[in-house]
Formats: structure tokens, sequence, C-alpha cells
């Protein structure tokens, strides 16, 4: 019986195996293909195929890609950094009110921000837009960072919260009793305390930022857009011959910081995307 | 140090209609400790939270030496407590952890630095300055959070629940140890527990209390030999109090109450002078198990014959179970007077110090003098009750 | 022993003290602003947009349910709701699917299993457009998939679903999925690694074999998980306008359209603003009709905790 059991065993094993390989390859393959691309040269492109090596390795797709876009490249880090600080901050102090200061109506409060957690942008689209050419802000990254701010928010304060509801509040009595105020607490004690889920907070609102499509398009025109406006625009607006080698170098150049933040600290992106939907 | 208090002190929650803490009234002079004494949800910790002016009171006042500080801040209270969590910060060293309220108060280093140093060797923690709180056993955390209050030197200390995070052994030792830190510094404490041996062994004054209302506040010698009511007398004692519910009949113009077994009955005289209407009322004695004992060989006054059904050998005693009116009752025993079960036992009630209550309202019914009793049995009961309380 | 503290104190309640109470709610006052003004009050603006006849600029002439009517009315729309349910569809039962077994396969103790969960995980910190941009290319019908089959030796293949009316909108279901099912096999593997050990081992002495354990006992008890995926995915599907941008932009005619992209076409280029306004406001039943309920049922038991 056992002598039976043992190969079927790693007959599984090895079934196990070939699959999750296999789905590496599928998850890989459109990376692969992008860099292969990117480093062709358009004739290149149109006798190889997709996997084919590049029969010489040229950089002119990455130059001219950021001829074009490298401009937009740091208006979205303009836009990203002030928008990251800033939401993250007003999100931690927001939780920290939430969770150990509560009063009559903060929890209602928490439950209307909660919801915007899932709203759809579109139906804050116009009159977010309305609002920031009264404030004379249309078109323009500070626009930008007060949209992303705003928006930002829900997600924010929610993490911050459900970190600070299982920090033990007999730390916060302690301190008011110590004669520490509201700041010190929170400056002395809580922020100390903070740094995996401030990290968690940071890398989630850079992704979410630095990807931002829609506040983008709408918000920001010409020479204020944002990089993944920018690439869209690129890749999308076909006068002439479609220049692949181009747009896979544009796309990685885009895709690079998310990506690089997500190797780095993979752990806390991994962190940040299942925080409040394991543990509610 | 300082008197501390409490006038008619009222706590309810928004507009709950079920008050929290109702009337509160008790004093204790500078140096006694306190106990707040009660099963969970009784309000203990609340009526700490608002001395401590963590939760405002919604009626009646707190004074502390004379002086109402019901609407002064926390910070302002001068007041220090220890957590059953410790609520050491984790991010700060122990000397850090001890240091902090006198920083917060704007000490000079200097002084903070000395005040650290007379805490550390008090508590005999001075190796442990400068770890993280994540460094250190229980035990340990349970020290630094009480050097922590120490070294402020406030007007009252507040210790809630503090070694019921701790394992059995430990818990013992950190009683011995706060009792005699109370002997030497005199401080004013209140210390909430539901621990019945640490209300006993450490208080100067104990509160029982139940529902938001104190039921008794007295010496431990007074709850323990005199409670106010059944919920009081049960509580306290461990193995706690048998109550056997009683008729009673008049003989010779005395009452007596009627004990049966499955080997037959007895009366005991009930120390009541009127009838009260009496005879109405449903009742229950109230004995405790050391109040049970073997009756000498030839007496027959307030003996009874009983069937052993459980015995428990605690060690320094042995607990025995038998039927007493139908329900079960225990009585202590040395261990060399132990029967095996199933034997017949004549046992011997002390009749003096029985209580009698009303089994509807709960009341003590009848009025009684209680022999006085030698400390050291008071002693001996409790520390025998921390033998077997785990 | 003397109070070392500062030494005249005030029984009462100082100003300070008064801020001191009063901070919290000071604190958190602009974030309450920008919540009930930022998301609720605009919310009610739009909701007010979508009864006017509103075109380049907003007007506020009422023409009562004449935005809705004409939506009713309009093919683009339906194609757009109808793509919804197809994309929405295919894209959370794919996903879920995907990530499930994946999540199952990874827990059986894999060797550099956190090697092979980045590698599955990693899509989803890219952007949608850069999603899009990789997947336009790599379906490109003659020089993408197609080209690379018929290279490797399968003559015949074609792949030209990218072109295709009836079959685009799989395309972005496919992208998607690559970009997200990864992220479900993660909170899936979470899920698993909270399982009490001690029940799959109370399974194991039962008799129960591997599968069995899986399909009865564990998956059944991540109910909670599989829910808060669903909410996720569905919220991405609603959402998704970048990724139909980006690989289509609507196309071939407006056969790839999504109700995000609708809403963005008329509101922002074609001046219908009001009809712009009704699409808006019924993505936003269609979110509200999927999260309230996920929402009260969550804090409902929380309650009961």
């Amino acid at each position: 019986m056992s002598d039976f059991a043992q190969p079927r065993l790693t007959l599984g094993r090895l079934t196990i195996h070939a699959t999750l390989l296999l789905a590496c390859a599928v998850y890989l393959v459109p990376l692969i293909v992008m860099l292969l691309t990117s480093f062709k040269t358009p004739e290149d492109i149109r006798t190889g195929n997709l996997l084919s090596w590049p029969e010489a390795f040229s950089a002119m797709g990455w130059l001219t890609a950021w001829d074009s876009i490298g401009g937009y490249f740091w208006n979205s880090v303009k836009i990203v950094i002030p928008a990251v600080l800033i939401s993250t901050a007003l999100g931690a102090l927001n939780g920290y009110v939430l969770s150990m200061w509560r009063f009559r109506g903060s929890q209602l409060f928490f439950g209307l921000l909660l919801f915007g957690c899932f709203l759809p942008f579109q139906v804050i689209l116009l009159p977010a837009s309305f609002t920031l050419g009264k404030l004379g802000l249309a078109n323009t990254t500070t626009g930008l960072v007060l949209v992303h701010v705003v928006y930002g928010l829900a997600f924010t304060t929610l993490f911050f919260r459900n970190f600070y509801v299982s920090v033990p509040d007999a730390l916060v009595r302690a301190a008011r009793l110590d004669g520490a105020g509201f700041f010190t607490i929170f400056g002395r004690i809580l922020l100390p305390m903070s740094v995996p889920i401030i990290m968690v907070c940071l890398i989630w609102q850079f992704t979410q930022i630095w990807n931002d499509f829609l506040f983008g398009v709408v918000f920001a025109s010409g020479d204020t857009q944002p990089v993944t406006v920018a690439l869209n625009n690129l890749v999308n607006t076909s006068t002439g011959a479609k220049r692949y080698n181009v747009d896979m170098a544009a796309a990685m150049i885009a895709g690079l910081p998310t990506l690089v933040v997500y190797v780095v600290a993979g752990k806390y992106f991994l962190r940040g995307l299942t925080a409040g939907a394991v543990k509610g | 140090m300082a008197s501390l208090e409490l006038r008619n002190v009222q706590k309810s929650y928004g507009n709950s209609q079920i008050a929290t803490l109702k009337d509160i009234a008790l004093k204790i002079d500078a140096g006694e400790f306190l106990i707040l004494v009660g099963p969970s949800g009784c309000g203990k910790s609340t009526l700490m939270n608002c001395i401590a002016g963590l939760e405002n009171i919604t009626g009646g006042e707190i004074l502390v030496d004379g002086e109402d500080i019901s609407q002064a801040s926390p910070k302002d209270r001068d007041i220090a407590m220890v957590f059953q969590s410790y609520a050491l910060y984790p991010t700060m060293t122990v000397r850090d952890n001890i240091a902090f309220g006198l920083k917060m108060r704007k000490v000079p280093a200097a002084k903070i630095e000395e005040e650290v140093a007379r805490v550390a060797k008090l508590l005999q923690i001075e190796p442990l300055l400068e770890r993280k709180p994540s460094q250190l056993s229980g035990g340990q955390q349970q020290r630094v959070a009480m050097g922590r209050a120490l070294a402020r030197r406030p007007k009252i200390y507040l210790f809630d629940e503090p070694l019921s995070n701790l394992d059995a052994k430990l818990r013992v030792e950190m009683r011995t140890e706060i009792k005699l830190m109370h002997q030497r510094l005199k401080t004013t404490t209140v210390y909430v527990t539901h621990d019945q041996i640490e209300a006993m062994t450490l208080g100067d004054k104990v509160a029982v209390m139940k529902d938001g209302v104190i039921q008794q506040f007295g010496t431990p010698h007074e709850i323990y030999n005199n409670p106010a009511n059944l919920f009081v007398a049960s509580f306290i004692g461990s193995p706690p109090m048998n109550f056997v519910p009683l008729r009673i009949r008049q003989r010779d113009g005395r009452w007596v109450g009627v004990l049966n077994s499955e080997q037959g009955s007895c009366e005991l005289p009930l120390p009541i002078t009127s009838d009260d209407g009496l005879r109405d009322r449903e009742l229950i004695l109230g004995i405790r198990p050391e109040q049970i004992g073997l009756a000498p060989a030839g007496s027959a006054d307030f003996s009874l014959a009983v069937d052993i059904e459980v015995v428990e050998p605690t060690g320094p005693d042995t607990l025995v179970v038998f039927t007493l009116n139908q329900v079960k009752a225990c009585c202590r025993l040395a261990p060399d007077q132990a029967p095996r079960v199933g034997e017949t036992l004549n046992l011997q009630f002390d009749p003096r110090r029985a209580l009698l209550f009303d089994a509807q309202t709960g009341e003590r019914l009848g009025v009684v003098q209680p022999e006085p009793v030698r400390e050291s049995k008071v002693t001996r009961l409790v520390s025998n009750g921390a033998g077997t309380a785990q | 022993m003397s109070s070392i503290a500062l030494q005249a104190r005030p029984a009462k309640a100082s100003p300070l003290d008064a801020l001191q109470r009063w901070l919290p709610k000071l604190v958190l006052a602009p974030s309450m602003l920008i919540v009930l003004v930022g998301f609720y009050a605009y919310i009610g603006w739009t909701f007010l947009l979508s009864f006017t006849n509103s075109r380049f600029m907003p007007s506020y002439k009422w023409v009562g349910l004449q935005q809705y009517e004409r939506l009713w009315d309009n093919d683009r729309w339906w194609v757009a709701s109808q793509n919804l349910l197809v994309f929405g569809g295919l894209f959370i039962a794919i996903s879920l699917l995907i990530g499930v077994v994946l999540a199952v396969l990874l827990d059986q103790r894999i060797r550099r299993e956190g090697l092979i969960r980045t590698i599955y995980l990693y899509p989803m910190a890219l952007s949608m457009i850069v999603t899009g941009t990789a997947w336009q290319w790599l379906l490109n019908p003659g020089l993408g998939l197609d080209k690379l089959l018929r290279d490797w030796g399968w003559e015949g293949f074609r792949f030209d679903w990218l072109v295709d009316p009836d079959r685009v909108i799989y395309c972005l279901v496919i992208a998607a999925v690559w970009q997200a099912s990864g992220f479900v096999m993660a909170l899936f593997l979470a899920g698993l690694r909270s399982v009490d050990q001690s029940i799959i081992r109370a399974a194991q002495v039962d008799g129960a074999s591997l599968p069995t354990i899986y399909l009865r006992i564990v998956l059944p008890s991540l109910r909670p998980v599989f829910f808060s995926a669903l909410m996720i995915l569905a919220h991405i599907a609603i959402k998704s306008f970048d990724l139909v941008a980006a690989m289509t932009a609507g196309g071939p005619g407006y056969s790839s359209d999504l109700p995000a992209m609708f809403m963005y076409a008329h509101t922002f280029t074609r001046g219908q603003m009001g009809l712009g306004a009704a699409s808006a406001m019924l993505m936003l039943g269609a979110v509200m009709a999927i999260i309230v309920p996920y929402l009260y049922s969550e804090l409902r038991n929380k309650r009961h905790v």
C-alpha cells in the first residue's frame, strides 16, 4: 500500500509544481515581452515575434520614450510626493481620533468615510472639476495633489484606525495620567509604534496616486499631466506608424517606480492590499 | 499622601436609563489601602476611572484631602495608576517609561534621574532600565508599571487588577510585595480586583460592589465575619460559605433551625430575638466551612451524622462534601480527620456564627453580634484560600 | 512623602483643559468637512445635474427624468452596461477561480513560495494604463500572439479578438484577470494561513483526504475572504476606465465601452454633462446595491462580537 502511495504522492507534487511554474510563466510573459520589445528596432519588431531575441539591443526606444514622457514623469513625482505625505499624515491623525478619542458621532463619521472607499469617482468628477476651477487650481499639479489628498483620505484613515484599534487604550489613559496631552500622546507614544502601518499607508498611496489615470485625465491637461495620461496619449494617438518599442519603453518607464517599490517593500505592499479585506 | 472621599458619586452613559454607578459613598484616610472588589461588570473599574478623571462623573463629588477634584482633568489630579495590561509605552525603555510622567511635569533632568534611581532600587529593576518592555517578563513589566506610578509620588495610587495577568505563583509573590511596599511607604491606595483573596489580604478597607452599588464597605474582618447580605457572604471566602435552605421552629421560647441529612436531623439555635414574621419567609442559613467540624465523642449538641460524598484534600486541609437539607454543603477538616467517601461522619455545627438570610431579598436577618475572632484565624483562612483558589 | 510635581494645581478645569477636550473634534473637523463636501455634497450636486440639460457648461434648467430617459434609449449605454455584465462576471469568476486554485496549490509547503507569490502579485503594482498598453501589444492582430504561435509552427492560428467587435470585451477580461488574479491569490493565501491548523489535523485523524479537507472544511471557512475578494473585484470592474482607455479606447466603434468610459466620454468630450451625470448616478446605484448589504452585514457582525 505504501509502495503504491509514495509515487502517486510525488506525481501529485510534480503536478502542483508544474502548474505553479506554468502560472509563473503566464504572469511573467507580458513583462518579458515588454522588455524585449522595448530594446528592438522597428524593423526587428516587424520581422521577429513577441518572444524573439532582439537582433541588436537598441536604446532608441527608451530614449525616444523618455523624450516624450520624461517631463510628465516629473509631473507625477511632483504630484505623488506631497499628496502621499499629506494624506498619510491626515489619515494618521484621523485614525488616532477615531480609535482613541471617540465622541458622539465619530462612529457615524467613520461609517460615512468607509463608504468613500467604495465610491465610484465618476460621481464626484463634475463638482470636483467645478470646484478646482473656482479655486483657480484647474489644470495644475496642486489641484491634482488636493484631489488625491481628499479622495485618498478614506483609505489612509481606515489603515490607521484599524491599526490603532488594536492598540490597548490603557496606553492613552496611562499617558493622560502622566500628564501628556492630545498631541504629546500621539507624537511620543503612538507614532513611534506606527512604523509598519505608516509604511503600508505610504506604499498604498504611492501606488494608487502614481497609477491614477482618471483624475489625471480629467483634472490636468497639457504640461501638467501625470505620466499615465502622457503614456496613454503616446500610445493611443495614431499619427504615422506605430512605434511599439517606444510604447513599451514608455510603459516600462511609467510602471517602473511602482514595480521598484513593490520589489523593495513587497511585504508592506501585500499587507496594504489585504488590510481591511481579511481582517475587516 | 491624601485622604479620599467619594460623596454620592453617580455615573451613567449617554441617555441610558441604567446608571453604571449609583450613589457611591465612601471615605478612606491618608495612607489607607482601599479595595474595590466585585464580579466583572459591577462598576469597580468605572469607579476607578472616575477617580482618575479618565471618565467624568454625572453626579456627586470626589474629594482628595477635602478638595473637590471632580472637574479637574486627569493630569491635574496628581493620581497615578497601575493598569491590568501594565500599559507600558512599547517604544520607550524602562527608564523612559518611568521618567515620562516626570518629564511631562517639567521636573528638572537631575531630579528625574534621582527619582528613577530611587524607584529602580526600591523595585529591584536596576538591571532592566535600558530594556524595552517587550524584553521583560510579565512580573518584570508589573514592577516597571508600579515604578512608573511610584516615581511621580502622587497623592493617590490606583491599581486596576494589577495581578490578574500573572501566573498563580507570581501573583502570590507580587501580592506580598505590594503589601510590603504599602507597609513601608504608607501610600493612599485604591485597588480594584475581582479576587476576594487579594481583597482580604491587602485591604485596610474593602468595598464590595455589585451592579454599580456598594453592597458593603468595611474592614476585611467585618466583611468576612459580618456580611451585610447574601451576595457579600457568597463573594468573600474560599471555599464559599454554605447556603442551606432552612425551616425554623420555636423551642423553649427560642428560634431553632432544622438541619436534615440522610442520617437524621438536628436543631440549631438561631440568634434571633423577635419573630419578625419569620414564619412566612423562605430562609437561608449561611455557615462557613470552617464552622463545621468533627463532633467530639459523646457530645450531641448541634451535631448531625452525614454521608460523605466527596473528599478533596488541599494539603493543609481536606474539604469534605455532604448533603444538608437537599443541597451540597462543605466543611473543612484537618487531613488526619479526613474520612473516606461513603463513610458516615458525625459533624458539629457552630451556631454562634451562623447567619440567616431572606431567600427572596438576600437581606441579612436577625441581629448577630459575632464573637471576636482572633486575627490569626482570619489570616489562616485566607492563606489557605490562596492555595485553593487556583 | 510629598508631591514633587507642580505645586498649585487648579481643581477646576482651566481654559487649556477645555481646549484639550475639544482637540479631538477640532482635529477631525477638516476631514469631516472634506468628507461631507467632497463626498456627499458632491454626490448631491451630481444628482442635481442629472436632472438638468447641462451640456458643455452646467446649467440648472430642470428637465426632470429626461436624461435618464435618454440613457434608456441610448444604444451605446446599453452596450456599455451589457459589456459591464459580461466583463464583470467573467473577470470576477475567472479571477476568483484562478486565485483560489493558486492559493491552495501554493499552500502545499512549496519551496521558494515567497518568490512565486511575488511573481503572481506584481501586476497589481502596475497602472491599468501600463497593463492595457502591454496587452494591446501582446494581443495585437498580426504582430502579437498571432505571429508568435505561427512562428512557432501553428500555421493556421489567428487571433484578432482585439479588432472583433463581438470579442474585444474578452481581451479586456484577459488583461484584467492577469492583473488582479494574483491579488485574489494573496487574499486567499492569507485566509488559508489563518485557518486553525488543529481543524485540519482533526479532519485528517477522521480520515478525510486532502482534497476533501479543502473542499469541505477549509474553503467554506473562508467565506469572509471570498466576500471581501468579490467586493473588491466588483468594485474594480465597475470603476474600470483606465484599462479600456489604454487598450481599446472603447473600440472598435463603441463595442468595448464600459459605463465608466461612457460617462467620461459624454461628460468631458461630447458636451453631454447632464447625460454623463445621470450615468454616473446609475454607476453609484450599482456600487451601492453591492456594497451596502455587504457593509451592513459586516457592521452588524461586528456588533455581535
